[in-house]
């Protein structure tokens, strides 16, 4: 999308955004500091931030779009791109790994039918790996949104991921 | 197996004293009811900052998050009175729990969020900082809404705000959830996360002391650190170095998972034996699995192997065997999981998660990924290990990066390389994993058992 186009498709932040924001900047001795909060406040209202999204944030806090998208790619849990309903985060590091991580994750592909980076066709599900959750006591474990699930195995994940599987019966 | 019956009774809980078995969280109620906020009482009512400096330097504390720096040499750094420019200082507490295999500082903050708080007003007490930060990683839910509960509970009671307790000091504290990605763990690095800026490790010097969060005087410490102050404030230097068993004061957090049969997390007294940590809390191997190494500390960790049971977990013991204590949380590699394996796995972690600022990182860590890959895969050549030894010898130099990652990232291949030659060697001359035999067997087992 060239910058005119984004331009004139800028989507205006919402008085909740902006409140949101403001509440961010009372912190901060100048606007930029607040990009990862804004970023954050977006993707929480609208699911991710899309171009529009990061060209009306960097608008209100002064910045550059190139600058703000600098900062929204560096970090793997401001999302780029369209998400599901729901983000697995999986746990691939060490201690996942040893306890067969890497068996869990063909299940949950299987029972999805999703690999890392792709979301389910319904868009309940994005899958993404994630960095050690520090939960290893528990290894092999994962996010679903905001719920950690441990010890893992291909019967859990089935019982995890149940109703979606009914749901693809169903149809 | 129990691992209550196993205690030893001499084994004072200071940071876990109020987390039980249930896990039930700490409020305001309980912890005041168990001694909390009576070092913050007693400091208001008539401890300077030097006063407050003075005893953590003296108790020998050192920095929980990896490096083990003294904390009150840390702090004395910061430019005091009229020596500092007008303006506002810093403390931060890490929070950014991201280290392969630690899961220490999630359990203190789900648990006790209030003695992380106290142990921060208390720091910032002592620097004089009125801004402060909990740097947290957003997947911490949990502990991020706990937290953000128990700052509420403080500014009620007039623990956090203007004039605590009418001492006629500030301070403001903030919850900041971050977005994710490992190096933010880095000092410099979090200070940029903090600034809304890309995360990537400033060069030092000027360190965060002097000029850090906005240009100004910041210090950055870990949760299990922060979590030991009031205690010391309260009951002073001495009994605090009574708490270790070695050279070391207080206790640690240590931590034990792979295949042992009780992985887990325990308050232990600082210079704890290895052997005592895994065969008596961890409860020993699983049935069928033999201990092969173990990384003391974390993924950056250099690994030791059985000769090394018997050491004392402290910063002394362990670094002059060659490795790091780290975070202190162990990771165990036992004989049916494969070494290369096992480094692949990390130097792929540290390849994702390099910032890309320095090129020893950038280009050198998927380098490094690619020869390891091509070993695990059966594709390896003998000159490959060469490669490798140059890599460790290139990469891992200190001064040739901004930050510690890319020589953390080479201490678990160096020591594999060390300790593990003949692995290597045979994955290059049978041109495949000689491990994925074992694995596949244990998994059909596995599944036979759970059928």
């Amino acid at each position: 999308m060239s910058e005119q186009q984004l331009i004139q498709s800028d989507i205006a932040l919402s008085a909740e955004e902006i409140q949101q924001i403001e509440a961010e900047l009372v912190h901060m001795p100048q606007k930029s500091g607040a990009a990862i909060d804004a970023l954050k406040i977006v993707q929480r209202q609208r699911g991710w931030v899309s171009d529009e999204s990061l060209v009306a944030i960097a608008r209100y806090l002064e910045m550059s779009p190139e600058a703000l998208e600098g900062v929204a790619t560096f970090y793997n849990l401001i999302y780029r791109q369209p998400v599901g309903e729901k983000v697995v985060l999986f746990c691939d590091s060490v201690s996942c790994w040893i306890r067969g991580c890497e068996g869990v994750k063909q299940k949950i592909s299987e029972a999805l039918g999703v690999d890392y980076g792709e979301t389910t066709g319904d868009n309940q599900y994005t899958l993404i790996p994630v960095p050690c959750l520090g939960a290893c006591d528990k290894a092999p474990v994962m996010m679903v949104g905001d719920d950690l699930h441990t010890n893992l195995n291909n019967e859990k994940i089935d019982q995890i991921f149940a109703k979606k599987m009914g749901k693809e019966e169903d149809a | 197996m129990d691992v209550s019956s196993t205690k030893t009774p001499m084994n004072e809980k200071v940071l876990t004293r109020n987390i039980g078995p249930d896990l039930v969280p700490t409020d305001m109620t309980a912890y005041e009811a168990n001694g909390g906020y009576r070092a913050l009482h007693k400091v208001m009512s008539g401890m300077s900052s030097n006063d407050c400096l003075e005893v953590i330097k003296a108790s020998n504390l050192r920095g929980r998050g990896g490096a083990g720096f003294p904390t009150g040499m840390k702090w004395s750094f910061v430019p005091m009175g009229e020596k500092c420019s007008p303006g506002h200082k810093y403390l931060v507490c890490n929070a950014d729990e991201m280290e392969p295999g630690t899961f220490k500082d999630r359990l203190l903050m789900e648990c006790d969020p209030h003695q992380l708080i106290e142990g921060m007003i208390l720091a910032a007490y002592t620097i004089q900082a009125d801004l402060s930060y909990i740097f947290i990683r957003g997947e911490y839910v949990v502990a991020i809404e706990r937290l953000e509960q128990a700052l509420v509970d403080c500014y009620k009671k007039g623990y956090l705000g203007e004039n605590i307790l009418g001492s006629g000091y500030d301070l403001e504290m903030h919850v900041h959830t971050s977005a994710g990605r490992y190096i933010c763990g880095e000092e410099t690095a979090l200070i940029n996360a903090l600034e809304g800026k890309r995360a990537n490790p400033r060069a030092k010097p000027p360190f965060p002391q002097v000029s850090g969060l906005w240009g100004r005087p910041t210090i950055v410490n870990n949760v299990e650190t922060l979590c030991n102050i009031s205690h010391i404030i309260d009951k002073g230097p001495e009994w605090f170095q009574s708490l270790g068993l070695g050279e070391d004061a207080g206790t640690k957090l240590y931590g034990a998972s792979g295949y042992v049969k009780n992985p887990g997390c325990w308050e232990l007294p600082i210079g704890t034996p290895v052997r005592e940590i895994l065969e008596q809390h961890a409860g020993g191997m699983v049935e069928g699995r033999k201990l092969k190494g173990f990384l003391p500390g974390g993924g950056s960790t250099d690994f030791l192997v059985e000769e090394h049971l018997d050491l004392p977990m402290d910063y002394g013991s362990i670094g002059a065997a060659g490795s790091r204590m780290g975070t202190g949380t162990m990771i165990i590699l036992d004989d049916k999981t494969c070494p290369v394996g096992m480094v692949l796995n990390l130097i792929r972690f540290f390849a994702h998660e390099s910032c890309g600022f320095c090129t020893p990182c950038r280009e050198g860590l998927p380098w490094t990924r690619q020869v390891l890959e091509d070993i695990e895969a059966g594709r390896g050549r003998k000159e490959d290990l060469e490669t490798l030894l140059r890599q460790v010898k290139y990469i891992g130099a200190i001064g040739n990066t901004h930050c510690a990652l890319a020589p953390g990232a080479m201490e678990p291949l160096q020591s594999a390389l060390k300790y593990f030659q003949s692995d290597f060697e045979a994955h290059v001359e049978q041109g495949c994993c000689p491990y994925a035999s074992d694995i596949k067997a244990l998994d059909v087992k596995a599944q036979g058992e759970s059928a």
